[in-house]
This record gives structure tokens, C-alpha cells and sequence, in this order.
């Protein structure tokens, strides 16, 4: 039950413009800013959105056939459960429609109710239904149509923070027991790396950055990728050890490289000092403190100068350098810290 | 007069009913399709609201008369001919009645959430099973409402009706042409009838209007 698709939308001042494909069992996740067309490529992928290329699933083409033919289970983001039926009755909708036996449609839906846990709630309306509740149940009605490809659209942006670890959990479990493939749709890193086995970045309509969490979390290839997975990037022609990322500009990097890079370190690999620091010259600049912020434990320290930078450093620490936006500080990169990698 | 109230309630039910079998169809169509000629096929559908019934009465004449554009066709093809029959009542209160449903209709599935369409279809629901099993029962209330107010015009319904379908007594004397000839014979006997209209219309909505109208 593979899918193989090429999408193409086109709208006014917006085209979507992205190949996809999930494997039996695979789940993919299309991660993105909000607006990059990532739903606009799950209705798509539906038959909900008109699209030029191609929908081929198990080798068969998609691209004419109604959404009601297709065969695709979608979760939709805020579940669309039809507020007149009970949970079970959304449940047996699709095998009803299939044409299964109204008793059986029901033993099935309830099947299915027990599998997510909501055995005991399958008579309540959508309305009496906490949020990750009816977000269980929303996947189980796209499950019980035994869908040869599943669909999730932003599956827990409307569950509060602590349903969501729950939920997430859940949804994990549930996705790895799913023969067919499936393709999920989320702006939230976290959720992608927890839930999919394949991330596919979108920006603009167009996919910018394939791989496994670890591929992009350490090798991001655009701006947001590498905010996402919180890292300084910066893009320069390389000649050994040296990067030229700006103007009279050069990074020192762990491995050398020649041509076109990449050079990506972490906000807690750059050290900064009142004075300049003795002793080791290479990459190390004179910068400006634009602004300080709370992360984690520790401050983050956005920096303008020759090149853009973040660091992080103890509130302790920032105590001590008297931080504060528009001070001067020296910044300091370890070449060991500073990887780079082909662009 | 117990059977002009009488063909009052038969007729203005047999229109309401006429009207949700052609209405709701339409209203959906209003509702959902984008396409010019719509804006046209509404004005249609709804200047019977503006248009005095009288002149409906007329245009009625004009097609389903005898030698009406469909009113000869009917009468040559299935011998059936409408004017001044009690189907012509029907006729002449679902014309007049019509708009108050689809204008009903149309604004409640305007309201309604379009993707719960497409969630139905993504199950395996097809248009029809979607529109019965899920965007019907999501507009039940506007559809009560649309038809009781419909009811409530067809009930009233006059100057069509007289226009149409003359004032026959048992088969197309309704209420309110009852009242009229009374009018002009015993003003008491036709304060009495309009009393008992008013009272049929405001017992029949006040029930109605708790069951529908505030959800």
C-alpha cells in the first residue's frame, strides 16, 4: 500500500509543487510553517482539492477518482465528528457506507472504540467529549474504514499541553499498528520527530529538506529548518577549513570541505566574553546584543555583527558579562563545535 | 366553514410538502454551486416574495391554464388540467409559499460547516448519502422553521388562490376566501372565521416555535 504522488496547486500568488511518498507502514510527516501548503497537499492527497500531477497508490492512479472512492482515511485538524451522532455511530458511518450490515458496522465502530480506549464513552455525543477524546475518536472512524492510506492533519495542535503528551503517546501506538502508509501534517518539530519515521519539510509549497529526525535535526538546509531544531546556520563557499559565510567574513570548521556548505553549531557551543578572549583567533568577532530572551534554563542572546548569531548562556553568566541589548561583547566559536556539510 | 378550514389545513400541508420535496433540493444547489446562472434561478425562485399574489395568480394562468405554455401540454398529453381544482390550490400555495423555505434552507446551509460534506465523503459517502445522513439532519432546525413558515404563508394564501384556482366551496373555497364572502354577506360570521384563523396560526406556530425556533 504505497503511495506515490506529485502534487500540483496552483492559486493566486501560491503554488504547491511537492513528490511524495510513504511506504506500507511508514509514516511520513510534512512539517512546515503555517501557510507552506501542507494541507492544501493533504486535501490534495483526498480528492478534497483539485491537483494537476499524479496520485498513485498501490499503482493505481487516484488523480479522477472522488474522494469517496478513494479509500483514504483523513483526521481532519479539528476532527469534523458529526455533532448529531454518537461516537459510535461516527465510528460505523464508513463501513456503513461500504455497505457493511448496520449490526455489524456497530460491532466493528465499538471494535474499534475499545482498540482507542473509549469503549465506555461510545454513546456520547461529540459534544460531551473532552478534546483528546474526540480526537480518538476522529482517528478511529478514519481507521474503521480500513483506509489503504491514512491522513492526519495537524492531529493535536487543539489539544491543551498535557493531553497532548498523552495523546501523542496514544497516537504513536496506533500509527505503528497501521499497515497502510501514513502521511501526517504538523508545524510542531517535536510532534514530527515523536510521531513519523520520515520528515519531509515544506516551504513555500515546495519540499526544501527530506530525512530521518537525526539527518535533519544535524544537517538543517534552510533557516527555519534549522530554528526549528534550534541551530545557528549559515550558508558560504568553503576552501579547507575555512568558510567564507559573509563579507571578509570566515568560519573555522571541524572537517574540511570544498565549494558550496553549509556550517551549522548550537546556540550553547558559542562562548562570550567582555574582552577579546587571548589566544585563539580564529572565530572569534566583535558582536552587538540585540535581544535576550528565556530558554530552557538558560538565556538566549540573539547577537547582530558580521554574521547573525544565537547563544546561550547562564543567567548567571549574564549577570557577570552585564548583558544587556545594544552592549558590545566578543563571540566565540570552537572550529570542533562548527560542522559543515555540502549545500 | 368547517370545510373551507378543513381544505385550509390539507392544502397549506400538501404545499408544504410540495415545497420541501422541490425546495430543499434547491436551496442546496443555492447553497453549494458557484455557478452565474444561479443568481438568476434565486432572483426566480424568490420574487414571488415581492410579487402581489394576484399577479402570481396570473402568471400561474399564464402557464398552467388551458392553453397555458405547460397548461395545454398536460391537459393534450395527460388530460390533467389544474385551474380551479384543489391541485390548483396546491399549486397556487406552494408558488406563493415557496421563497419562506428556500430563503430558510439556504441561509441554515449556508451556516452549516461545508466540510462535514467532505468528511462524510472521505468515509466512502457519496453526495446523496452525504446530504441525507449528515448535512440534512445538521439543518433539521432551519428546515422545521423554513417549513412552518411556509405552512403559515400557504394557510394565509389568498389572492393567488382566488386568481388561480376561483373560489369553489369544498374544493377550492380555502379560509381565507370563506372570509372574504362573508365579508360581504355577514360581518359577524367573518370576524368569527378570521378569529378562528388567527387563533389556528398562533396555536400551531407557539407550539412549533418552542421546538425549532430557539435551537
Amino acid at each position: 500500500m504505497s503511495l506515490d504522488a506529485h502534487l500540483v496547486v496552483r492559486r493566486p500568488g501560491f503554488t504547491l509543487d511537492l513528490t511524495l511518498t510513504a511506504e506500507p507502514g511508514e509514516v511520513v510527516a510534512l512539517l512546515g510553517p503555517n501557510g507552506a501548503g501542507k494541507t492544501t497537499a493533504l486535501r490534495a492527497l483526498a480528492g478534497l482539492e483539485k491537483t494537476g500531477g499524479h496520485v498513485t497508490l498501490d499503482g493505481q492512479r487516484l488523480d479522477d477518482a472522488p474522494p469517496e472512492h478513494r479509500r483514504i482515511g483523513v483526521v481532519f485538524q479539528d476532527y469534523l465528528l458529526f455533532p448529531h451522532l454518537s461516537a459510535l455511530e461516527n465510528v460505523a458511518f464508513g463501513p456503513r457506507c461500504r455497505g457493511v450490515a448496520k449490526a455489524e458496522a456497530r460491532t466493528a465502530a465499538l471494535d474499534w472504540l475499545t482498540r482507542v480506549g473509549l469503549a465506555e464513552h461510545a454513546r456520547k455525543k461529540p459534544r460531551q467529549l473532552s478534546g483528546g477524546q474526540a480526537q480518538r475518536v476522529a482517528l478511529a472512524r478514519a481507521l474503521a474504514t480500513e483506509p489503504r492510506l491514512l491522513l492526519l492533519d495537524e492531529p493535536l495542535a487543539a489539544l491543551d499541553a498535557r493531553t497532548r503528551v498523552d495523546t501523542r503517546a496514544h497516537l504513536r501506538t496506533r500509527l505503528a499498528a497501521h499497515p497502510g502508509a501514513t502521511v501526517l501534517v504538523t508545524h510542531d518539530p517535536l510532534d514530527a520527530m515523536m510521531l513519523a519515521d520520515r520528515l519531509v519539510i515544506v516551504e513555500d509549497g515546495a519540499v526544501v529538506q527530506v530525512g530521518d529526525a537525526a539527518a535533519i535535526t544535524s544537517r538543517p538546509r534552510t533557516d527555519y529548518v534549522a530554528r526549528l531544531v534550534g541551530l545557528n546556520l549559515y550558508r558560504g563557499v568553503a576552501h579547507g577549513h575555512s568558510v567564507r559565510v559573509a563579507d571578509d567574513f570566515d568560519l573555522t570548521t571541524r572537517d574540511p570541505q570544498e565549494g558550496d556548505v553549509f556550517v551549522a553549531f548550537p546556540p550553547s557551543a558559542v562562548a562570550l566574553y567582555r574582552e577579546r578572549p587571548a589566544g585563539s583567533p580564529r572565530n572569534t568577532w566583535p558582536a552587538e546584543v540585540a535581544a535576550i530572551a528565556r530558554h530552557g534554563d538558560s538565556l538566549r542572546i540573539e547577537l547582530t555583527g558580521p554574521v547573525p548569531v544565537a547563544a546561550d548562556v547562564t543567567p548567571a553568566a549574564a549577570v557577570e558579562l552585564g548583558l544587556a541589548p545594544g552592549g558590545r561583547i566578543w563571540a566565540s566559536v570552537k572550529a570542533s563545535e562548527a560542522h559543515s556539510y555540502t549545500a | 366553514m368547517l370545510a373551507a378550514l378543513r381544505l385550509s389545513l390539507l392544502t397549506a400541508t400538501l404545499a408544504t410538502a410540495v415545497c420541501l420535496v422541490l425546495g430543499v433540493p434547491l436551496a442546496w444547489v443555492l447553497a453549494r454551486s458557484e455557478l452565474p446562472a444561479l443568481r438568476f434561478v434565486r432572483a426566480l425562485v424568490t420574487v414571488p416574495l415581492v410579487l402581489p399574489p394576484v399577479v402570481g395568480g396570473v402568471a400561474l394562468l399564464l402557464v398552467f391554464g388551458r392553453r397555458g405554455l405547460l397548461g395545454s401540454w398536460l391537459d393534450d398529453t395527460f388530460g390533467v388540467s389544474l385551474p380551479f381544482t384543489t391541485a390548483g390550490v396546491v399549486l397556487a400555495e406552494a408558488f406563493v409559499a415557496m421563497p419562506f423555505l428556500i430563503i430558510s434552507v439556504e441561509g441554515a446551509l449556508r451556516a452549516a460547516d461545508a466540510r462535514y460534506e467532505e468528511a462524510a465523503a472521505t468515509l466512502g459517502a457519496g453526495r446523496w448519502t452525504a446530504f441525507r445522513r449528515v448535512t440534512l439532519p445538521l439543518i433539521a432546525p432551519g428546515v422545521a422553521a423554513g417549513a412552518v413558515l411556509c405552512w403559515a404563508r400557504a394557510l394565509g394564501e389568498f389572492g393567488a388562490t382566488i386568481t388561480f384556482a376561483g373560489n369553489f366551496p369544498g374544493r377550492t373555497q380555502t379560509m381565507p376566501l370563506a372570509v372574504y364572502l362573508a365579508l360581504e354577506q355577514d360581518i359577524d360570521a367573518a370576524i368569527v372565521l378570521s378569529l378562528v384563523l388567527l387563533v389556528v396560526s398562533v396555536v400551531i406556530l407557539a407550539a412549533l416555535r418552542d421546538r425549532w425556533l430557539t435551537t
